[in-house]
């Protein structure tokens, strides 16, 4: 039994508890027991969730191999889907079901909901049990008569056809609670734990941990140790209760949550305002896709019957062909804004580049390994949308597999024109980012997710290895400060060149085989369909990968040191985990070995291991095709990562033999120029659209304020004083007297007026009101007449 | 009233209404040197009408929150057939929570901070009476009553304003009281043309959504035209709300917070308790009217704040922005947006509240509120700054905090607005692509209200000191301040996490109330 799959809310719950200590008491361990007290506590609480993830990894596997049959499934297929359907037909929406779903109990719950006392009265309900509890609260007749569907439906569900290749339908593990209720319908905030989601768990408790012992050297004596572990803590926190939303309303939670925790990192050093502006961008182009995000939620909730936000429930819909599908579309396309952003692609990327002014283990961990790839999560998670939305099965381009390729191209190219190491690793995480994109874009689910998996390790890696050399270079990420540092830093050398050919994707290195995988993918395709251009652009990152990745190498550690002082290798806290990441960088390949290269043709065994445990059979496409190994595609993209790596190093190696074209040439200057510009993106964003519409439109809104709106209550004001004075002069009476007065009062004299009312004179307020209550009276008089 | 109604005496409501101003009057016999003395009485008399809300609030029977509970039905001003009519349910309990939460930890902050030119007697005996306007609008099931309550937080608003106000204070209180006298007499009038024309002669709430049906559709109009204005100042909606930033900037921080946590609340409350269930087919032609002004607000708001230098301003205007929100879910006139409208003046309510709060707080270090002149106050009061952080992100509705759930839902609500067929008089759009376009503004606007309350953040708390207070030693929060604020913070953060605590309350009243509304 899955007794640890249903309680995955205590990861997030222990980070969560993790990051409220450390808030609460940090400050004051830290001043009586030193840093290494308060670190404690979030590395503790990120070892903890670290082995729990190994064991729940462990139980899922378990589950994939042993999969629960018959009414178990039924029950945990009911717990995935949640209330939703019962609830959408409440709403009188037509909504898709698998046929075999208790069609009668539905029908009885409409009827029952709304007139609760005839209830007893109709027999169509089939599975009585459950009625009987529903018709006397509203709200809890949803989830009542969704137990009651369930006890209704075991045969039936389980007799569903087992999905493609063998593999046996496995359903998730979900557990959920009530969040809040909102006309009668029931929203959940809930847990779901499948390969994907057992994935990330893994992934990013093992990187947070890595990170949290490496930050002990690398922020040793810190002005903000305390606020830096604490955010550490929110992070992860955050970070698992998103991979574990199973509703899109918790993940849109999720996401943001994560981007704070960025936000505030990003700003750690906040003294400066280079890193708080780095921040605000950060944060501002996030929210610029999360307007997607939302919109996207929002077009999904209503299109799939307005009735639950689950994303099982929404994926099954989407799936269904029965929906609108220029909804779908529409749907897609805004959460794919959100990926956007998020996730770095073209073109609300410019924010990851500036997030590099935080902390460097925060950049492996948040900006390379987990948050940024937390997009491509939602893809994979929401793919039944995306596959319905975009046609992936049937089309050979469209929108998300082209801007995947397009911005695996544009990261690519940036990357060769930094001087500044930690901004080659960001401009290079955008590309692969933009390779994820692209691979789930033309239906390689399982490529896309495994180049994530294999990604955050050699990634985190790099960038662990840029702090560790900026840690040894006096803080400078520069690399024309750097140069030779192989003989002053071996393990750090070492791990980086590991992690440099894994990136580039050289046999048998772990980035070998999942790049491998999305090429297959793209030159696969869907049904008959090749996905040709993301192909050919797939190939071209492949090269270009290899070629900047060999010139930061080479720039970094090889040829003569150019900094001051001596450099030296980091301390074993930095350099064990730096091991280990390289480690995984050799190896993690090998868990979707593809197994027919050595022989064997089936899935037996040792091959596809992490297809078989990760792709989903539960609310995924059924016609989706898994791409085979291709030996000419394998052999072409190792060639062009050999001649990569090879170029971008012996381009330096021979001493830069085009150095100063830029100078010589004007074409070349031209695109130097409008590189290093990184292609105008932020000049448009910010002198463009901030300097020249948003500022000016909004001075001129409160122009509009000022002077348009105020001047017409001013101007009101003054004219019934001027009205009133001249009503005084000639029409002297007392009662009028006192109302304009009230009414006049904005003039300049109205101060003295003021002055005087507060100072005592209450009659005239009196009269003030008198006067009101005569209009009043009139009025009174006037509509008595009116409807007489 | 007819005192010899045991009904009235023996109400739980009538003695949460009336001990705020029992309270008053006994701090009138004590002189006013006494400031103890005063502080005392004030927080006592404030804990006990809590006391007594509280004491309403769990006798509630929750399970049917539709119902309105606890109702009081005797004559008042027979003359008018205006009775004294009270009664809570889903929509006025998170009022009536939030008044008596703000109240007594407005007094807790007054305790070292009573603005120039002092006379904590005075401005504590305004508070109770203002406690005593609030709680009495939320409970009122009367037209008049409510009228009167609704009056009654006027005048020590203005005298709040006007003597304890900043420097611009004449202007700012003259333009606060005109401003809602004006739309009370808008007020008035529709509420006695109701009385007349449904012939009813009743001013009860209870019974004219029923009976109001019988007015024409062209007098529904009018009179719904009165209230749009009226309650439509208050809240205050485009183009109508130019009081409230020079009403909230010259108010003392006291003032700002009330202003901003309950008195703006009473117009919203005002659409969704009066004026959308007295005339729900009026309310429908108004719907796009009130949809446009309401993300005219928002994006106007918002652009207002980008161009402010003055840091309680700015919190001013974003109210302007925040209260576009409750007015768009208002007028989709559904159960998702009303739900959304009632979750977001509370968390509006707690939120800017908050901000006002630390606008005061931060004033009185620095003297100034000018954004240049600001800066690093998470160096110099770093709990002060994280509790602007908390407060900004909240504001920006950060999920996770009670902002995103008035926010997002309301966005959602937009996507489906009751009358989608309705052909609007905007160029003949149709109810549901006119709202479509609503949904992405206004999804749009969340981006403009991060743009301002980070900048906010970023020049106040991030950076370092200026020089003209670098060596100012300027003090972190102290003990009253941390009382009053942290249960609004508790309550910031409980919210987000859990915001059944109120849509599980508001959604029985609400859902059978909107199918009337939109059934007729």
């Amino acid at each position: 039994m899955p007794y640890l799959l249903d309680k995955v809310w205590i990861l997030p719950a222990i980070m969560a508890g993790s990051f409220l200590l450390i808030l609460f008491f940090g400050k004051k361990l830290l001043a009586r027991f030193g840093e290494k007290a308060t670190a404690s506590i979030g590395i503790a609480s990120i070892a903890v969730c670290f082995i729990l993830s190994l064991f729940i990894a462990g139980q899922w596997i378990q589950r994939v191999n042993h999969p629960p049959t018959g009414a178990d499934m039924a029950a945990a297929e009911e717990a995935c889907l949640g209330p939703s359907e019962v609830a959408a037909e409440e709403m009188g929406v037509e909504v898709y079901a698998p046929a075999e779903h208790g069609e009668a109990s539905h029908g009885a719950e409409t009827e029952g909901d709304h007139s609760t006392e005839a209830d007893d009265g109709h027999g169509t309900s089939e599975p009585a049990d459950g009625e009987a509890t529903t018709s006397d609260e509203h709200g809890a007749a949803p989830m009542a008569t969704g137990e009651s569907a369930a006890a209704a439906t075991p045969t039936a569900a389980a007799a569903e056809p087992a999905a493609e290749e063998g593999h046996e339908e496995v359903i998730p593990v979900c557990a959920s609670m009530t969040w809040f209720e909102s006309d009668h319908i029931d929203f959940e905030v809930g847990t779901v734990l499948d390969g994907l989601s057992a994935m990330m768990l893994f992934t990013v408790t093992m990187i947070s941990l890595l990170v949290h012992l490496y930050s002990l050297e690398y922020l040793h004596k810190d002005v903000r140790f305390t606020h830096y572990y604490a955010f550490l803590s929110l992070f992860s926190a955050s970070m698992l209760f998103y991979v574990l939303s199973s509703n899109t309303l918790q993940m849109l939670v999720g996401w943001e949550l994560v981007g704070v925790c960025s936000f505030g990192l990003i700003g750690h050093w906040w003294e400066q305002r280079a890193n708080t502006d780095a921040a605000l961008k950060a944060f501002l182009t996030n929210r610029v896709g999360d307007t997607g995000l939302i919109i996207g939620v929002v077009v999904l909730f209503f299109a799939t019957g307005a009735a639950s936000f689950n994303v099982f429930f929404q994926n099954q819909q989407a799936l269904s062909g029965e929906l609108n599908t220029t909804l779908l579309l529409i749907a897609a396309l805004a959460l794919f804004w959100g990926v956007t952003s998020k996730s770095g692609q073209f073109p609300l990327h410019t924010w990851l580049p500036d997030a590099m002014a935080g902390p460097t283990p925060v950049s492996a961990l948040i900006h390379a390994a987990t948050m940024v790839v937390a997009g491509v999560y939602l893809i994979a998670r929401m793919y039944g949308v995306f596959w319905g939305g975009l046609e992936i099965g049937d089309s050979s381009i469209h929108y998300v597999a082209f801007i995947g390729g397009f911005t695996t191209i544009i990261g690519g190219i940036l990357a060769f024109v930094q001087q500044d190491l930690k901004k080659v690793l960001a401009y290079s995480t955008i590309s692969q980012l933009g390779y994820m994109v692209m691979a789930l874009g033309v239906g390689a689910w399982t490529a896309g997710v495994f180049h994530l998996f294999t990604h955050a390790f050699f990634k985190a890696c790099l960038f662990l290895g840029a702090g560790s050399v900026s840690h040894a270079c006096h803080h400078t990420f520069d690399m024309r400060e750097m140069g030779g540092l192989r003989k002053y830093m071996p393990s750090t050398h070492k791990t980086f060149l590991i992690a440099t050919i894994a990136l580039a994707g050289i046999f048998p290195f772990a980035g070998f085989w999942s790049k491998d995988e999305i090429l297959a993918g793209a030159a696969n395709g869907q049904g008959d369909k090749a996905y040709t251009l993301m192909l050919v652009m797939g190939l071209i990152t492949a090269f270009m990968t290899a070629a900047y990745m060999g010139r930061a190498y080479y720039k970094t550690f090889r040829g003569e040191y150019r900094g001051h002082g001596t450099p030296h290798e980091s301390p074993k806290i930095i350099t064990i985990p730096l091991w280990i990441l390289a480690v995984f960088a050799t190896v993690i390949g090998l868990v979707n070995f593809p197994g027919h290269i050595i022989g064997a043709v089936d899935d037996a065994g040792l091959a596809h291991r992490f297809e078989h445990y990760v792709q989903p059979t539960f609310a995924f496409p059924t016609d989706l095709e898994v791409a085979p190994f291709m030996y000419w595609l394998a052999g072409l993209s190792l060639v062009l990562a050999g001649f990569g790596l090879a170029i971008g190093i012996g381009y330096f190696a021979k001493g830069e033999p085009l150095k100063g074209m830029t100078e010589r040439n004007p074409l070349a200057r031209i695109g130097y120029v409008f590189l290093e510009k990184k292609y105008y993106l932020d000049a448009l964003y910010e002198s463009g659209i901030r300097d020249t519409v948003v500022m000016p439109l909004a001075r001129a809104a409160y122009w509009f304020n000022m002077k348009v709106l105020d001047g017409i209550v001013n101007g009101l004001g003054v004219a019934a004083r001027k009205f009133g004075t001249v009503l005084y002069r000639y029409v002297d009476q007392g009662v009028v007297d006192g109302a304009v007065n009230g009414t006049g009062l904005v003039s300049e004299e109205s101060g003295q007026f003021l002055r005087r009312l507060q100072t005592g004179k209450v009659q005239q307020y009196g009269a003030l009101l008198f006067g009101a209550a005569v209009i009043l009276a009139a009025i009174f008089v006037l509509t008595n007449a009116i409807n007489a | 009233m007819d005192f010899t109604s045991g009904q009235f005496w023996t109400s739980p409501i009538t003695y949460m209404v009336f001990v705020p101003v029992v309270g008053a009057l006994v701090m009138l016999l004590v002189p006013k040197a006494n400031e103890t003395a005063h502080k005392v009485l004030a927080l006592v008399t404030s804990l006990v009408t809590a006391a007594i809300g509280i004491s309403i609030l769990t006798a509630f029977n929750y399970d049917s929150a539709g119902e309105l509970q606890g109702v009081v039905d005797t004559d008042w001003i027979p003359f008018i057939n205006a009775n004294w009519i009270v009664g809570v349910d889903g929509i006025s309990l998170p009022m009536i929570a939030l008044t008596l939460l703000i109240v007594p930890l407005c007094v807790v902050y007054s305790w070292d901070h009573i603005p120039s030119p002092g006379n904590a007697k005075a401005f504590l005996i305004l508070i109770l009476v203002l406690d005593t306007g609030m709680l009495g609008s939320f409970v009122a099931q009367d037209l008049i009553l409510f009228f009167v309550f609704f009056e009654v937080v006027l005048l020590p608003m203005y005298f709040m304003i006007g003597v304890w106000g900043g420097e611009n204070r004449q202007y700012a209180s003259i333009k606060f009281f005109l401003y809602t006298l004006f739309g009370s007499a808008l007020m008035i009038v529709a509420f006695i043309s109701l009385y007349f024309l449904s012939g009813a002669e009743t001013f009860s709430m209870i019974e004219l959504p029923g009976l109001a049906q019988s007015i024409t559709h062209g007098w529904q109009l009018v009179i719904f035209g009165g209230m749009l204005i009226g309650f439509g100042i208050k809240v205050p909606m485009f183009p109508v709300h130019t009081w409230l930033p020079d009403a909230h900037t010259q108010a003392p921080t006291v003032g700002s917070v009330i202003l901003a946590a309950v008195l703006l609340k009473l117009g919203t409350y005002g659409f969704i308790r009066i004026a959308i269930p007295i005339l729900p087919e009026a309310a429908r032609s108004y719907q796009w009217l009130i949809g446009l002004l309401a993300v005219i607000g928002i994006i106007y708001g918002a652009l207002c704040c980008l161009a402010q230098t003055d840091m309680k301003r700015l919190i001013a205007f974003s109210s302007v922005a925040h209260m576009g929100y409750v007015m768009l879910a208002i007028a989709t006139l559904t159960t998702f947006g009303i739900n959304a409208a009632i979750f977001g003046m509370v968390a509006h309510g707690l939120i800017t509240g908050m901000l006002f709060f630390v606008a005061g707080s931060t004033k009185e270090r620095y003297h100034t509120l000018e954004i240049k002149r600001l800066g690093g106050l998470l160096k110099q009061a770093p709990r002060m700054g994280w509790i602007l952080g908390l407060a900004t992100m909240a504001s920006l509705g950060l999920p996770g905090l009670a902002g995103f759930w008035g926010e997002f839902p309301a966005i959602l609500s937009a996507y489906d607005p009751t009358n989608a067929d309705y052909s609007t008089g905007f160029f003949g759009v149709s109810n549901l692509v006119l709202f479509r376009v609503f949904m992405v503004v206004a999804a749009i606007g969340t981006v403009f209200a991060a743009g301002y309350l980070l900048f906010l953040f970023q020049r106040v708390a991030f950076g370092v000191p200026s020089e003209e207070f670098e060596h100012e030693p300027i003090p972190d929060v102290n003990r009253f301040e941390w009382i009053a604020w942290v249960p609004m913070l508790v309550l910031i953060v409980v919210l987000g996490v859990y915001p059944n605590l109120i849509f599980s309350v508001t959604d029985s009243t609400v859902a059978p109330m909107m199918q009337l509304a939109a059934g007729g």
